[in-house]
């Protein structure tokens, strides 16, 4: 057959072309598979390599005397005495002495920027829970300021940064250390304490403790009712338009953006309804209502994967369709729903937008204790130290961002887990 | 008390109703031989005697909890002497306010009129009497329904198929809250929506070329026209949408590809999960991300080649967007890709086909719908999203087509309309609401539309 | 039954074995009996052997295919004969972990050689499947899917020129010359087997492998397509592969018997179905398994 040769001919002219586009279209395949791991790669050590250094701090070695006269104070239990303390004047004294030949107000000035504006704080804590110190003195290592620990940091790295520094201070820095009177320590700081203007004294714990309560009160509304209305559109919904309407609509609101759940959570949950402002309260209504169309789509795929087989079984012992439920169906689909749960709790605790509408913005110091105080959440935290504009604060943030992602990591791989290992397979 | 006491007031009393009714099955039962005497189980007696006890009272504190605040509001207000009655709606939730605050004692008494101290006093009052009347009321209620479900309790009383009933009606209130949520967005958006568009036409908002809110604080200026033009938002919205697409659809798609037709099982199942971690990042963190490392990074860049990009350009924001937004494309058009069916791939092969060819001429073909729709939820997505765009584009409504220009979005004019001054009446706070109607309209037809195209494709393979 | 089968080496066969084939076992050095080889082979297989992974396929299979012949391969399903069909064409390739050995030659060239590519395989051995497998295009697209791919037509109307000859060899032409822009999904089950033939012919391939392609379509379509095949064996070799034997009967000058992935017996149609030389062939043929 000629025909064929002839076609056999071209065919084999055009191999060597099409073989070079199925190269190139695969290098095309593997070059998009390694960007997009390369920028999971990118963001995570970015983010370690700005953050890591947060969790530790400079702090300098001070002779602190607990002077009476200094601080202006004679009893301890006065509760007016010990508001109106002057309680920085510690740390100023020691400094003086440490360093005494600075005169002038501006060194002295600069002298005193070495430690961090609530050392004074920091020494009254500590008198307050040793009352007999009053009138001693002891050597302590005390939190510098901000600007003191960015440049010693840097320092020791090789790539001193001393924009914020004069550069008196920086010459007393590089004395403290020769002496051995400035070190890093483990921040603890940035776990036991609340928001704070200044970086060195913010912690994460006001904004974990909002998470927490925002999210309890998240899981106890949306898992039962997310959980109930999978049961519900499943097992006992008539199939009519309405049921459809129901579907619809939480298909929709799966993709609806979070931040129009705040302008709700504002229009009717604070403007309408007159809950409070701030609190997780109104964090956690929100945060339900956006994380339930996860957890019911995800609770009717457990439910669904439930063998008919089963069902009839149940039925057919005479159960009634609830005790089939309970029985039944839902401890079979149980581990699936969990899963769900957890997978839309890892949403909520991420997700910050709509709660910037409903004020869980705010600048807020006191830890809080219940539901109804006012709160921030971790990533609302991380947007507002993202704000700020002390370079500490960078450092901060990404010490933030990587407890944020530790949480994250651990919910989403116990949901892997919770899978893998109770999930049957039928 | 507390409404939060009272919740659990009923609460308990709802368990203890449930001993008393399955207590009571249980002895009626015990002379009659056992309970396979009764027709339902002795819980079922118990749930009942429960939900006669809790449900009436549950349902009438929330609906006290909805209204005793307005109720108790306007009784206050027409009780104000003619004098120091508002004029107009705005200053009456100015004067309601401020009478809030001084019966709270936010607001310090003295040098108030002796009219206002009266309101406050007369509102404390009300409150107290309506705590304590509603306490009163739940109590009754309570008592009266455990009483009445107890009483009900007999072999022959059918309490199954009613307590079932019942169950079945809570599920499916469940089940409706959804179409609720969807219903007080809609209407929370729209009420504010229209309130704004009195003082600000519709068709200047739209079509007006010029957004600068911050003018509009001025008294003199309420409402002044050309001040909320939507345009520059929605141009800025659709070009770091735009930004983010170029980045996220070709490597999306291209890595969903790789995966599903080229990778063996051993890549595939960890190349996967990798790519998924970057759906479970958080926005913040990208906007972390794109602020502070992506956005310098271009801006130095920039500068080397002579070129002056904004250091809150669109191009960073929209880049980290795509990065945030590719897992959702690969996962989706996995979905499709997966979908057609293998004897279309081995039609194709058989024909000798190359496998890139395959792709693109009969694969790619094949499950254009499903990609088309999860594209559309893709820019649904990238217009909604707010944290990124946020930290990482500018504030200032720009009408630029430039990506290397600092633009600013819907979202991010929403967030800084909210979060600063709570003035909840000025068109300031208002104009968030029309663009929240916007935002939610558009991402709602995209869905829909968007959702409509997939279901049909599954169907379509099914 | 089990044990036997082990010690005879052989591998034990997936689905359990009903009892009345006990007589039927066969046993590891069995060769296959009739006539296997031809002069001028179009294509020749040796000593075939495919695996899945570990699982072996495939034992040991020799057969000739000469030109211009339509060659059934009949057996009990699960024999391989499907997978000695894919296996011409290198389809196999597709399958993760299936690995080939042997020769397998057409025109004394080596399938499996390593510099041998794939496409121009593919493209001179058409192929056709149990199911119709129209793209989701138009009937003309279809067609004209192979000769695009390969760059056959230089023209349009070159095109259109091999669209129609090939529809008209498919016996389709005069159905859809209509309607040649509508999707060829919506044709008939029977009509869009025709168009997969028809798409496999217009590259004009040397060779039309057919897997079971009437098994999907009702016996009017299935007539249309035995007819069909009878005509298209005048210009191209077939190896079909036949769930029913009246329909190997029908169309095929030689019959292959495939069991437990063994070759057993090739000869003549006619003489297969009336004096079968293997036992296993006439308890197949006959209906005591299958």
């Amino acid at each position: 057959m000629s025909k064929s040769v002839d076609n056999l001919e071209k065919i084999r002219k055009s191999l060597s072309r099409r073989n070079r586009a199925e190269k190139r279209f695969r290098f095309y395949g593997v070059t998009a598979v390694l960007i997009g791991l390369a920028a999971v790669m990118l963001l995570f050590t970015d983010i370690v390599s700005k953050g890591h250094g947060a969790f530790r701090i400079a702090y300098l070695q001070l002779d602190i005397t607990y002077d009476q006269d200094l601080i202006g104070i004679d009893n301890l239990t006065d509760p007016q005495q010990l508001a109106l303390g002057n309680w920085q004047a510690m740390p100023k004294v020691s400094l003086r002495n440490q360093f005494p030949d600075v005169s002038g107000r501006k060194d002295k000035r600069s002298l005193y920027g070495l430690v961090s504006n609530g050392a004074g704080f920091d020494l009254k804590d500590r008198l307050l829970e040793n009352p007999l110190l009053l009138g001693d003195s002891e050597t302590l290592w005390v939190l510098a300021d901000d600007d003191i620990d960015t440049y010693y940091k840097s320092w020791l790295d090789g790539e001193p940064y001393d924009a914020r520094l004069t550069a008196k201070q920086v010459a007393w820095i590089h004395e403290l250390h020769d002496q051995g009177k400035i070190r890093l320590q483990f921040n603890s700081n940035l776990f036991t304490r609340g928001d704070s203007r200044e970086p060195e004294q913010a912690g994460i714990r006001g904004a974990v403790m909002g998470s927490l309560l925002t999210l309890i009160l998240t899981l106890l509304l949306s898992f039962p009712i997310g959980v109930s209305a999978a049961i519900y559109l499943e097992e006992f919904a008539p199939k009519n338009a309405w049921t459809d309407f129901i579907e619809v609509n939480i298909n929709n609101l799966a993709a609806v953006p979070s931040i129009i759940f705040g302008l709700l959570g504002l229009a009717i949950f604070i403007n309408f309804f007159h809950v409070p402002r701030s609190v997780p309260i109104v964090g956690g209504l929100v945060l339900t209502l956006m994380t339930l169309p996860t957890i019911i789509i995800t609770s009717r795929a457990a439910i669904k994967s439930v063998p008919p087989s089963i069902r009839e079984a149940a039925l057919g012992m005479g159960a009634s369709k609830y005790q089939m439920v309970l029985h039944h169906v839902l401890p079979l689909a149980l581990p699936g729903m969990l899963t769900g749960a957890i997978i839309g709790m890892a949403q909520a605790l991420g997700e910050s937008a709509p709660l910037l509408m409903i004020g869980m913005v705010a600048f807020i110091v006191d830890i809080p204790g219940g539901f109804s105080d006012p709160a921030t959440v971790l990533p609302v935290q991380i947007f507002l130290w993202a704000d700020s504009p002390e370079r500490a604060f960078i450092e901060k943030t990404s010490a933030a961002i990587m407890v944020l992602l530790s949480f994250l990591i651990i919910m989403n791989t116990s949901a892997v887990w919770l899978r893998k290992r109770l999930e049957r397979r039928w | 008390m507390q409404a939060t006491n009272i919740l659990f007031l009923i609460l308990g009393l709802g368990c203890f109703a449930f001993y008393l009714g399955r207590g009571r099955s249980l002895a009626i039962a015990k002379p009659l031989g056992g309970i396979r005497h009764l027709h339902s189980l002795p819980s079922y007696y118990g749930f009942h005697a429960a939900l006669w006890c809790a449900l009436p009272s549950l349902f009438l504190l929330s609906l006290w909890m909805i209204f005793d605040d307005l109720l108790i509001n306007s009784m206050v207000m027409d009780a104000l002497p003619a004098a120091s009655a508002p004029a107009d709606s705005a200053s009456y939730n100015l004067l309601l306010n401020k009478i809030a605050n001084l019966a709270d004692g936010i607001l310090p008494r003295s040098g108030e009129s002796a009219a206002l101290i009266t309101a406050a006093d007369q509102m404390l009052n009300y409150r107290v009497v309506s705590r304590w009347s509603l306490t009163a009321l739940i109590l009754t209620l309570s008592l009266v329904g455990m009483a009445w479900g107890w009483s009900r309790t007999a072999p022959l009383f059918r309490a199954r198929p009613v307590v079932e009933a019942v169950a079945e009606k809570i599920l499916l209130a469940c089940a409706c809250l959804a179409i609720f949520t969807t219903l007080g967005i809609v209407l929370s958006v729209l009420f504010e929506s229209i309130q704004f568009f009195r003082s600000v036409p519709a068709f200047d908002f739209i079509f007006g070329l010029d957004w600068s809110p911050q003018t509009a604080i001025r008294e003199d200026q309420v409402g002044s026209s050309g001040s909320f033009g939507a345009v520059p938002l929605f141009v800025g919205t659709l070009l770091v949408s735009a930004v983010a697409m170029v980045v996220a659809v070709p490597i999306g798609l291209m890595s969903a590809i790789f995966l599903a037709e080229y990778a063996n099982k051993t890549v595939r199942s960890y190349a996967k999960p990798a790519l998924e971690v970057l759906a479970g990042i958080p926005t913040v963190v990208y906007g972390f991300f794109a602020a502070l490392t992506v956005a310098p990074f271009l801006r130095d860049l920039g500068e080397g080649f002579g070129l002056s990009v904004s250091s809150e350009s669109a191009l960073a924001a929209g880049g980290v967007m795509g990065v945030m937004i590719i897992p959702f494309i690969s996962s989706l058009a996995d979905d499709v890709i997966t979908a057609v069916p293998q004897s279309m791939r081995d039609g194709s092969l058989a024909m000798g086909a190359t496998k890139s060819e395959t792709v693109r001429r009969v694969i790619i073909p094949a499950a254009l719908p499903g990609i088309v729709g999860g594209i559309m939820l893709a820019v649904s997505r990238a217009i909604g999203e707010t944290m990124i765009v946020v930290m990482a584009a500018g504030m200032a409504a720009k009408l630029t087509a430039n990506p290397l220009d600092s633009v600013t979005t819907v979202t991010v004019q929403i967030v800084t309309l909210l979060t600063g001054d709570q003035e909840f009446d000025s068109p300031k706070t208002l104009a968030a609401f029309a663009l929240g109607l916007m935002l939610f309209t558009v991402t709602l037809l995209l869905n829909i539309f968007a959702l409509h195209i997939v279901k049909k494709y599954r169907e379509q393979y099914e | 039954m089990n044990q036997n089968a082990s010690t005879a080496g052989t591998k034990p066969a997936k689905e359990a074995k009903p009892e009345a084939m006990q007589t039927l076992e066969l046993t590891d050095n069995e060769a296959t009996v009739g006539q296997c080889f031809t002069d001028k082979p179009k294509m020749s297989m040796r000593n075939v052997n495919v695996f899945y992974e570990d699982k072996q396929a495939i034992h040991d299979v020799s057969v000739d295919i000469a030109k211009n012949e339509v060659i059934a391969m009949i057996g009990p399903s699960g024999c391989g004969k499907s997978t000695f069909l894919r296996s011409l064409n290198r389809m196999n390739d597709t399958v993760d972990g299936c690995r080939v050995e042997g020769k397998i030659c057409m025109d004394g060239e080596d399938l499996y050689a390593p510099k041998l590519d794939v496409v121009e395989l593919r493209a001179r051995v058409g192929m056709v499947f149990q199911k119709p497998n129209p793209f989701p295009k138009s009937i003309y697209d279809n067609v004209a899917y192979g000769p695009k791919l390969h760059g056959l037509a230089d023209s349009r109307v070159d095109l259109d020129e091999i669209v129609e000859k090939s529809l008209r060899k498919a016996s389709l032409w005069d159905e859809v010359k209509e309607r040649l822009h509508q999707a060829g999904t919506g044709l008939s089950g029977g009509q869009q087997q025709r168009l997969c033939i028809a798409r496999a012919i217009a590259v004009s391939p040397e060779m039309i492998l057919m897997d079971e392609p009437c098994s999907a379509l009702d016996p009017i379509a299935t007539a249309k397509i035995e007819e069909l095949i009878e005509e298209l064996s005048e210009n191209f070799t077939i190896a079909i592969v036949t769930h029913s034997m009246q329909q190997a009967a029908r169309v095929s000058h030689r019959t292959a018997y495939f069991h437990l992935g063994r070759l057993i017996e090739v000869n003549p149609t006619e003489q297969v179905f009336t004096m079968p030389a293997h036992r296993l062939t006439e308890a197949y043929i006959t209906g005591r398994f299958g």
